[in-house]
């Protein structure tokens, strides 16, 4: 059993009493002396050359401190893709200049091509108004291929294309491929699209600098998941601001998703600001502005075939691909629709040969980036329904086929088709756990029930392996990342025993307050309750890499570890010269150091006193103090996997899907806190529905984003989701990191799409629909079941 | 600048606002509470809803003016005396029903108008009650048993 608070228990947690009383720290919530605020005006077009923005009349109005404009930040670098990516034929990607604000020409609505800075925010509101920009509207290009097919009208007119890269994974299996599935038996194709989605982290992003001119030293307050990050493309790409002098701090952050990984122009834009002003420079998004400004997520238009032998045994899968990029190249844009997207596409499968082209385009759109899974939802989409479009086609069961096919348990590590080395799992059990979870066997007469009210009742059935716990630094540098992909964690004992530690991993809702100290509670015998997580802050961390890709707990949790490992390590010495005894000698156990066959103990905290009260002390072998810190760069990524089902009613007169039951069973490897864990699959799951029914982000083909509020772009509520049967009962631990954790983040953002529309096209599979495009709205279904009429 | 005065939490608060300011605005930038979170512009995401005379409002569909007089009740307001969690607040640290937090304190007030309307509410006529309340971490699993348990405590 596990104690009260230490691995594998679930105390309630910490955080949340602030967070239920009112007492969070968000960063609008900041109100710093002498604040100013600013205000960005933003193009209403798509597409447009600037010929001149006059902004004298802006800077006479009331209150107004200062104006900037483009040609401000001319001489201040661009904001950087973090992933070179190089195309098949071997030329390096195009990364035409992300500017702080537009210049020469605005190329998505919402893009700010000038800022304004007041004594208060209505006037500053009032002021960028008033600015007068003199914008030539340009044909927007909205369409993907139509951007490929026309070289004339061009988002970035000194890259001369509008694609910025043609990827091919892994080519030298390119001509296998092709031939494999020339020759196959049976090829099932299917054309797909993974609909573009608008993040909406609840907290709009927002950002307060504070520069002070006494000392040279800027703070910024903002929405980040990985504050270091940040900082490091302000200081080493953007404004050149040191390191030293930069401090970054993401306070409580209301959620995130991918969408706050990256750094934003206007976090470039208060930092100078602040500093022309000599004051602190407040600025939080409106919604309609993280609609237009905040990176997008998915939108690929996929070709993808399955090669099989009669009995169903994959042979290949080829994909083809367009990716938006958007307007610009966010943070991560570029390793998405690549890295962790390609390497998956083996998805749970012993298949042999694997092949995948990325078309990456630019068009007049907000930029496109990782968003909750990020890469790996697209490649599980694609493959999941293509097998369900198989075994339907070849009238095998849609379980059998993906049993034929798995991996088996004894097969790992097992080196995939798309190049990656999965370390362990156990799919067959997923999918026996999901029997029973499921009740298949109940199915019939639950469908024939469902007939009798006139619904059509659909079972749909979907695996999943992603690759997460970003990443190994090496084989993320040869893949082409610009940074390091490792995380720190400092572990200090305070003279009196109790503990802080400090992470490079950000918490915006993932609980770290309350899971990290389990971890060090257990390896040190002591209670949770002395530990305290201190994150969010460049300058009390020394460094770190952040949270996404569901990397907090394999790679910043076992950080924390190593750091754990050192101070016992030490403590050991320490207490073996407390007790006169050799180093060997010592044995630890829960929290009390004692020497083997004696009974002269010493505890932890007698230990953390002596190493700041050293008097009796050895000081020619050891240092004072109590405190020590670790860089765990993982030696692989981590291979989360599950099994879903989901059972959908679908009204034929109206098209209306309504989700009936939704099981998952999830492999997430160790679990350190089984109520974090869940509440994080039951999240993923209610985003992955969403986007597989509800969610729609929709340009008009002038490039105007018709879904820009929470009127017209549906977000999932309360009433659209059913109440999940999820499970974590089916563990294979990671063989790679101290924890064996492997990540649970994104998971059920992962399989949750496929498996709710395979349900939906298992329930009109009878009428000969094959397939329906997300969201599988009333509107797109009925469509579907006229159209098969 | 118009002055309003109203009673918030128990206590009588004056201000000095514009016409135009929204209550939500008010309860924040002047009286320091920013458990009243702005989650967006078209008064749809729930995360602002505060009591106002003892009925669940969004904050930001109200100006600061129109509250003069009235008895306002925000997340800061919730706890019982001694500082303890109340029921309803308990409930959602129980059964995990936050995770960012930034939503949470619409979502209890909206709670509590619910359960005090309805003490013993069905699954579906808490979500449907949830309809003006946005989350984006939960997939609203443990919202709703947070809900389902704080009815069943406070019977």
């Amino acid at each position: 059993m596990p104690k009260d608070n230490g691995i594998g228990a679930s105390p309630k947690r910490r955080e949340d009493v602030r967070f239920l009383t009112g007492r969070g720290r968000y960063v609008d919530d900041i109100k710093l002396q002498n604040q100013c605020f600013a205000v960005f005006a933003r193009s209403q077009v798509a597409h447009g050359i600037i010929k001149s923005i006059d902004t004298s009349e802006a800077e006479g109005m009331p209150g107004v401190l200062a104006v900037f404009t483009g040609e401000d930040f001319t001489e201040v670098g661009g904001n950087p893709a973090g992933w070179l990516i190089h195309s098949r034929d071997g030329e390096p990607m195009k990364e035409p200049k992300r500017p702080v604000l537009a210049h020469g020409k605005v190329r998505h609505v919402g893009d700010a091509y000038a800022a304004v800075i007041a004594e208060t925010y209505e006037q500053a509101v009032e002021a960028a108004e008033a600015i007068d920009a003199d914008i030539d509207e340009q044909d927007a290009i909205v369409d993907m291929a139509a951007a490929l097919a026309n070289s004339d009208n061009l988002v970035h007119d000194e890259i001369e294309t509008n694609q910025c890269f043609d990827w091919g994974w892994i080519e030298d299996n390119r001509a296998a491929t092709d031939e494999a599935i020339k020759n196959a038996p049976h090829v099932t194709t299917l054309e797909l699209i993974n609909n573009r989605l608008i993040p909406n982290a609840m907290e709009p992003r927002a950002s307060t600098a504070d520069y002070n001119p006494g000392t040279g030293h800027y703070t910024l307050y903002t929405t980040s998941q990985n504050p270091h990050l940040t900082r490091l493309l302000i200081s080493a790409f953007v404004m050149g601001i040191p390191e030293n002098k930069l401090t970054i701090i993401a306070p409580d952050v209301g959620g995130g998703f991918g969408s706050k990984i990256f750094h934003y122009g206007e976090e470039a834009l208060v930092l100078a600001a602040s500093k022309k002003l000599g004051r602190p420079v407040r600025w939080t998004a409106s919604r309609w502005e993280s609609f237009l400004t905040d990176a997008h997520g998915r939108d690929h238009r996929t070709t993808i075939e399955l090669a099989t032998d009669k009995e169903g045994n994959f042979l290949a899968f080829r994909t083809s691909t367009l990716a938006n990029v958007g307007a610009y190249l966010s943070n991560f844009s570029t390793v998405t629709p690549t890295i962790l997207h390609g390497t998956v596409i083996a998805g749970n499968y012993t298949v042999p040969l694997t092949y995948v082209n990325v078309k990456a385009v630019f068009t007049n759109t907000a930029p496109v980036d990782a968003y909750r899974g990020a890469g790996r939802p697209e490649a599980t989409f694609s493959v999941e329904r293509v097998i369900d479009k198989c075994a339907r086609e070849l009238g095998i069961d849609p379980i059998e086929i993906r049993r034929k096919n798995f991996i088996k348990k004894e097969q790992f590590p097992f080196l995939t088709a798309a190049g990656l080395e999965y370390d362990s799992g156990d799919y067959h059990a997923l999918m026996d756990k999901l029997e029973e979870m499921a009740d298949f066997d109940g199915f019939e007469a639950r469908k024939a029930e469902s007939a009798k009210r006139g619904l059509l009742r659909g079972l749909g059935i979907n695996t999943y392996v992603e690759a997460c716990g970003l990443a190994p630094s090496n084989l993320a540098g040869i893949l082409g990342s610009r940074v390091g992909l490792y995380e720190s964690a400092t572990v200090r004992v305070n003279a009196t025993g109790n503990i802080s530690v400090m992470t490079g991993s950000h918490s915006h809702g993932q609980g770290h307050e309350t899971v990290f100290p389990q971890i060090v509670a257990d390896m040190l015998g002591m209670s949770a309750d002395d530990i305290d997580i201190v994150h969010g802050d460049t300058s009390k961390i020394p460094f770190g890499m952040g949270t996404y890709g569901s990397r907090s707990m394999a790679v910043g949790g076992s950080a924390i570890v190593r750091a754990t490992e050192k101070i016992i390590e030490k403590a050991t010495k320490i207490a073996a010269h407390m007790m006169e005894a050799g180093d060997g000698d010592i044995e630890f156990n829960d929290g009390v150091f004692s020497v083997v066959g004696t009974d002269k103990t010493v505890t932890f905290p007698e230990v953390a006193f002596k190493a700041y009260i050293p008097h009796d002390y050895p000081i020619d072998k050891l240092e004072p103090g109590l405190e020590e810190t670790a860089f765990y760069d993982p030696g692989n990524f981590t291979y989360p996997s599950g099994a879903y089902a989901c059972e959908v009613e679908i009204d034929p007169d109206t098209g209306k899907v309504t989700i009936c039951s939704f099981s998952a069973a999830d492999d997430v490897g160790n679990v350190i806190n089984p109520m974090i864990v869940e509440g994080q699959i039951q999240g993923g799951l209610g985003q992955g529905i969403g986007q597989a029914l509800v969610e729609n982000c929709v340009y008009d083909e002038n490039g105007q984003l018709l879904s820009g509020s929470y009127m017209d772009y549906t977000m999932p509520r309360a009433d659209d989701m059913p109440f999940f049967n999820v499970d974590q009962s089916c563990l294979t631990p990671c063989t790679h990191n101290p924890l064996g954790a492997k990540g649970c983040g994104e998971a059920g953002a992962i399989g949750s799409p496929p498996t709710v529309i395979n349900a939906v096209v298992d329930a009109l599979s009878h009428l000969g629909v094959t397939h329906v495009d997300m969201p599988a709205s009333p509107a797109r279904v009925w469509a579907a079941i006229q159209a098969a009429k | 600048m118009s002055s309003v005065s109203m009673t918030v939490n128990g206590k009588s608060v004056t201000g000095e606002v514009e016409d135009r300011t929204l209550l939500s605005t008010f309860l924040r930038e002047d009286l320091h509470l920013t458990g009243t979170h702005i989650g967006c512009d078209t008064s749809q995401c729930g995360a602002c809803t505060v009591h106002v005379n003892g009925k669940a409002v969004k904050g930001c569909t109200m100006l600061a003016l129109e509250a003069e007089g009235a008895d306002v009740r925000t997340i800061e307001g919730m706890a019982n005396d001694d500082g303890s969690l109340g029921v309803i607040q308990a409930a959602f640290q129980e059964h995990h029903g936050l995770q960012c937090g930034f939503c949470t304190p619409g979502m209890v007030m909206a709670a509590d108008e619910l359960l005090k309307n309805n003490s013993n509410p069905s699954e579906t006529e808490i979500r449907k009650y949830l309809s003006g309340n946005i989350c984006r971490c939960t997939g609203y699993h443990n919202i709703i048993k947070s809900i389902q348990a704080a009815a069943a405590q406070l019977g």
